[in-house]
């Protein structure tokens, strides 16, 4: 659905994205992720045909947003990051416009029915100037609905909701993903972790990772990481732990916490706590750490600024 | 097609929500009013004396003239404020092409503008009544065909300059010295010079106007210079949002 070949875009002489290459199938929701200035929205305003790139090609929706653009901006739906609205219209007179501009039939119907779906069924006649950010968020939300797009693109989506409106707007979006194709960015890992199927990570205008939030975690934290808890000192239980196969990279803390990995597909549990059982410790906690989504995106964009 | 009415309708209606627009159409209207009022005074004092009768050209003159300060006014944010906004990015994206997009502008400003020079109408058929034998109806024609081209290439660049700012007021003050240029300036060396007075005399905005529309001549090459400046305004525009999608 959004096939994107080395595409590179230049401010100048400021290189915003270098050579992202990367596809979206049909149904996916693709998570964007990276720091501020990475290249998110520059890669979204070229995916929407809003500015052609300096080089490489995107293929949205079957068409080339250079060559046909129109076709692209047809088939696309698009909330960019600040939310583009006139103040000074209504809900629906805005929405009414919006629709014109894409020769929607039935128009009017097709108002009522966005309106409702983003919960702004009374407010459709108020100035947009008079709504809240939430509120404002969802009209832009709703105007990017409005013409059953195949590719919805989501700069930011929830951000200046209200905790409740997060889930309705999470919510939405996952409908809208089971059949259409929705590219969204966000800053909230845990956001990615919810609701995408496959996790875009880009800093400096280059992806660092693309996997599925799954796949990241196991991938990264380099098989699995176990904590264990003893009572007493942790640094002598961790000598026990030296001994039991397949353990390594051993942390005691003071606390009594020890952290190790051991490969994955081996479960070394009950080796573990018979080990440290039976040299006298009690044991006192025995769990598998995961590495969460904020660990990781830190991970990579730390270790991309060393490189 | 559609595009462009789509995007005319919303701006024509969107000027009947900002005070500017009344401000203009009060300037507008007031002035050509009381000029109106003052000529028909002028005249029927001298009549009396065996003076001429007042035409219609008294309104259209004004009026004209009133353009270079009122269409600044109603085009500095036509686009700017698109710019400023961010919503040109909602544009930009929707299935619109950049030519549709600054014709709509201009054909919402052009329309809004006709409805002020509607309401003059009063004046040229208050005049039919007083003056017998009537006015000079082809020369009432002609001085308000000689308005509208003048108000289309005004409003035409006007929408184009708007386009290269994202500031109104940088757009306003931008767009009067560009008119102040054309309707003055520009024809001034022709006094001067001994050659290439013809030029300079052609460029001249107000000649076109003054010298023909509103004495009741009809000329193709002042047909031509009107409509030839309202396209480049809009050239100008297309090609001001097409820069900046590059950039």
């Amino acid at each position: 659905m959004i096939r994107v070949q080395g595409l590179t875009k230049d401010y100048g002489s400021r290189r915003a994205i270098d050579g992202l290459t990367f596809d979206v199938e049909q149904g996916e929701i693709i998570g964007f992720l990276g720091p501020n200035g990475a290249g998110k929205t520059t890669t979204m305003r070229i995916l929407t045909a809003y500015m052609p790139p300096t080089e490489g090609q995107a293929i949205v929706a079957g068409y080339d947003v250079v060559e046909d653009s129109l076709e692209v901006r047809r088939r696309v739906g698009y909330l960019p990051e600040t939310v583009p609205l006139y103040p000074d219209m209504t809900v629906f007179d805005y929405l009414k416009f919006m629709a014109d501009l894409r020769h929607l039939p039935n128009a009017e119907e097709r108002v009522d029915e966005v309106v409702e779906m983003v919960g702004l069924g009374e407010r459709i006649n108020s100035y947009i100037g008079t709504l809240s950010k939430g509120m404002r968020q969802r009209v832009g939300l709703a105007q990017a609905l409005l013409h059953r797009p195949q590719v919805l693109i989501l700069d930011e989506p929830t951000i200046g909701l209200d905790p409740a409106q997060v889930v309705e707007v999470r919510n939405l979006i996952r409908e809208i993903g089971k059949e259409r194709t929705v590219m969204l960015s966000t800053h909230i890992l845990s956001e990615a972790q919810q609701l995408c199927d496959r996790v875009l990570i880009i800093n400096k205008g280059k992806i660092v990772a693309k996997d599925t939030p799954a796949n990241l975690q196991l991938r990264l934290s380099g098989g699995e990481r176990m904590l264990v808890r003893v009572r007493g000192e942790a640094e002598e239980a961790a000598q026990v732990l030296h001994k039991v196969k397949g353990v390594q990279a051993i942390q005691a803390f003071p606390d009594g916490r020890i952290e190790f990995n051991f490969p994955p597909g081996q479960d070394v549990r009950a080796e573990v706590a018979r080990a440290l059982v039976q040299n006298g410790y009690d044991l006192l906690e025995l769990r598998p750490l995961q590495m969460s989504l904020e660990e990781i995106f830190l991970e990579l964009t730390r270790s991309e600024e060393q490189a | 097609m559609r595009n462009i009415w789509t995007i005319a309708k919303r701006e024509y209606l969107h000027y009947f929500s900002t005070p500017i627009a009344y401000v203009v159409a009060f300037l507008l209207l007031l002035t050509v009013g009381i000029l109106f009022v003052l000529n028909i005074v002028y005249y029927a004092n001298n009549a009396m004396f065996g003076g001429g009768a007042p035409s219609p050209n008294l309104v259209t003159g004004p009026f004209a003239f009133l353009l270079l300060l009122s269409v600044p006014a109603l085009t500095m944010r036509l686009i700017s404020d698109e710019n400023r906004m961010g919503t040109l990015e909602l544009l930009l994206t929707a299935p619109v092409t950049d030519w549709e997009l600054v014709v709509g502008k201009w054909l919402g400003a052009f329309l809004f503008l006709l409805t002020i020079l509607a309401l003059t109408l009063i004046y040229p058929l208050l005049l039919n009544i007083m003056v017998k034998p009537g006015i000079d109806f082809m020369l009432a024609l002609s001085a308000y065909l000689g308005v509208i081209l003048v108000a289309a290439a005004l409003l035409g660049l006007g929408t184009g300059i708007s386009a290269l700012f994202s500031n109104p007021i940088a757009s306003f003050f931008m767009t009067l010295a560009v008119f102040v240029v054309l309707w003055w300036l520009i024809g001034a060396p022709a006094s001067v010079l001994s050659t290439g007075t013809e030029l300079f005399s052609y460029l001249d905005m107000s000649n076109h106007f003054y010298d023909s529309f509103n004495q009741g001549v009809i000329k193709l090459t002042d047909l031509v210079y009107y409509l030839s400046l309202t396209l480049l305004g809009l050239f100008i525009g297309a090609t001001a949002i097409e820069v900046r999608r590059w950039q």
